[in-house]
Formats: C-alpha cells, structure tokens, sequence
C-alpha cells in the first residue's frame, strides 16, 4: 500500500529548488531559510499520506508558499515592510552590488509576479500548476510572470536610480 | 533542471537562478536543522547513517525504539532504505545523531574493545519464527559458535534447520545480533547476508580477542 520513497530523497532532490523559490519571493534572509523548514516539517508529516501520483514538486512549492505568506504576515506584525531585504543577508553572505540591483528589482515586482516567475522559471512549475497556486488562470499566470520577467529586464537594462519604485 | 530553459529565459533569470542558488553547507545546516525539528516533532520514524568498518560501510538505521536495521553494502543501502520505507515508514532522514551510540558500540566492537552490545534493539523486521531465532541469536556469546542443528533444538524445533538458515540469511541486524558465530554442522562457515568474507573477518576477530 506504501509506495513513498524514503523522505530524504525529497529532501536530496528538491531542497535546493525550493530554497531558490523561497528567496526569490521572500529575498535573501533568514526569513527564507524559516519557510524552507517549515514547508519541510509539513512535508515530512503528510508524506506518508500524500497520493502517489503526486506532482512532489509542485506540492513542495505549495506548502512553500503558504509557509513564505505566514512568514510575511508575522514580518507585517513586526512592522517590517514586505519584501525588505536587511542591509546584511545573515546566511547568504554579503551581497555585491550587481546583486543588490536584482534584489531591489525582485523586491520592486508586485507580489503575484514575483510568485508567477519563481514558481515558473526557478522551480520549473507550468503555468497549470502556477495557476492552482496563486488562484486564477494558467493564462493569467504566464501573463503575470511575463510582466514580471519583462520588468526586471527594464529595470537592470535601464539607467534609471535605483531608488524605491513603491 | 530544466529551470531556465524557457522561450523567455535570458541573462536576467541566469543571474536570478545565481543568486539564489544555496552552497552545500548551507543545504546541510539547513538538513541538520529539519533533522531536529522532526526529532522534536516525533515525525522522524527512521533515521540513518553509515559508517566505514573493516568490513565495509554499514547502514545503521533506528526507529525511536531502537536499532532496527543494520545492513552491509552489498545488500544496496537505498534498496535497504526503499525496503525501510515500505515495512516501516518512508519518514526516513539521514540524522546520525539518533545512531551516535550503535555507531560507537560497533566502532569499540570492531577495535576488539567490546564484546557484547548493550543497544536498544527495534525487532519490527522480524516475524514469527526467524523473530524467536533472531532473538536466540543474541545469546551466542562472544567468541562462541552454534551449529544450524544447535540453534534450531535450542529454539525448540530441532527439524528446523533450514528454516535457522533463511532466519540467519535475513537477519536484520546483522553484527549486532551475531548471526555469523552460526555455523554448518560439518564446521564450515555456512552463507551469511555480509558475505563469507566478511563472516571470516568476524570470527577472526572474535577469536583473536
């Protein structure tokens, strides 16, 4: 009746996905590092029960990103903008400069494009299962990771100053 | 993965997947940290490790009842865990800290310092009559040896003699529960799950000691 895999090759193949999902929508902090346990903790606990036939990484993703929506109402409550990136990233070393300019430009994205290019172009999701996690159509998805690629383009091709765009 | 190999894909989501790609020891303190957790959570069902001997690497595996497999290369070790996750459970971690003490135990026995194990053992893996002959197993001391014919008297079913043999084939905690100091009536080695060489390997020792 039991067909799962052991736990740790989850772990072994999607940890470092997940991460990159987790980062890109929360930005390089601690705070990603918390939502990668947390959607882990959870995966771990329902692994046994989840259906074999399972999209794993879509699933991880999706515990991923209600865990990065918890994470982000306990920063609101904290009165720590969404989104804000710390002078320092703690556990992901120093930024240089061209990285800060994509952070910013990541920050700048509205949320759901943020989401829509994470799950889509980190964690390789198609835009169905985008969809089933952000709510909304598969069109709506692409069009909203589409934005959100073409916005980063402009903003690291553009001269403009890199002050806050909201 | 395939992640940026997409119509759109570009220098930008290059540098995106760049920079938000984790080192190796961040993954790791991250796994230690999972590790923990489901620890402290009573989620973590089987936790393993493996460590180098003179017979080669051993899968040491432990429910939070004890040590519930033991198992040489040859057996495949991700077989042995596929195994572990369809009779047991597939919340299974590498967490070597749950195995700190069998790891020493089987360290201090293969230095010739130890020579019984004083671990608390899962039996899960064992039903029925191998479960009455695996316990038997523990009581063959140090150093000593029982024929098949021996075992399956002292286990009460003194016809019994192959079935002491596939008992002994597929102790789950070989090692640990001393299915090599069992032998063939005629004084030869018999199979053993490790292999002859590594039967060998163990009774030399124990009688060099």
């Amino acid at each position: 009746m039991n067909t799962k895999p052991p736990f740790e090759r989850v772990v072994a193949e999607h940890g470092a996905t997940v991460l990159r999902v987790c980062r890109a929508v929360l930005g390089p902090h601690p705070d990603a590092d918390d939502a990668w346990s947390e959607a882990f903790l959870s995966a771990l606990k329902a692994w046994p029960t989840l259906p074999d036939d399972v999209n794993v990484e879509a699933w991880l993703v999706t515990v991923a990103h209600r865990k990065a929506i918890d994470v982000t109402r306990s920063r609101q409550r904290r009165a720590v903008p969404v989104g804000e990136i710390p002078e320092r990233a703690s556990t992901v070393g120093v930024p240089n400069e061209d990285h800060l300019e994509l952070w910013a430009a990541v920050k700048a994205l509205p949320d759901r494009q943020r989401q829509a290019v994470a799950y889509h172009h980190l964690a390789g999701l198609p835009y169905q299962e985008v969809a089933a996690i952000l709510g909304g159509s598969a069109d709506a998805a692409r069009r909203a990771a589409a934005d959100g690629i073409k916005s980063l383009r402009t903003r690291l091709a553009g001269d403009q100053p890199k002050g806050r765009t909201r | 993965m395939n992640t940026t190999a997409d119509e759109i894909g570009g220098p930008d989501l290059t540098a995106l997947l760049a920079v938000t790609t984790p080192t190796t020891e961040h993954l790791a303190a991250l796994h230690a940290r999972l590790e923990a957790a489901a620890e402290s959570a009573d989620v973590l069902d089987v936790a393993y490790t493996a460590i180098d001997t003179p017979v080669g690497s051993l899968l040491l595996a432990a429910t939070p009842r004890g040590l519930v497999r033991v198992a040489y290369e040859r057996e495949g070790h991700d077989l042995v865990l596929e195994t572990l996750a369809r009779r047991i459970s597939p919340r299974i971690l590498r967490s070597p800290r749950r195995l700190d003490a069998a790891a020493r135990e089987i360290n201090e026995y293969f230095a010739g310092l130890r020579t019984r194990f004083d671990l608390p053992l899962d039996y899960s893996l064992s039903t029925g009559f191998r479960h009455l002959v695996h316990r038997h197993l523990s009581d063959i001391a140090y150093g000593h040896t029982e024929t098949y014919q021996q075992v399956a008297m002292l286990v009460g079913n003194p016809k019994a003699v192959r079935a002491v043999g596939s008992a002994c084939a597929t102790n789950p905690l070989p090692v640990v529960v001393p299915c090599h100091r069992v032998l063939r009536t005629d004084g030869t080695l018999g199979g053993y799950v490790g292999g002859t060489e590594a039967k060998t390997t163990l009774l030399t020792l124990e009688h060099a000691a």
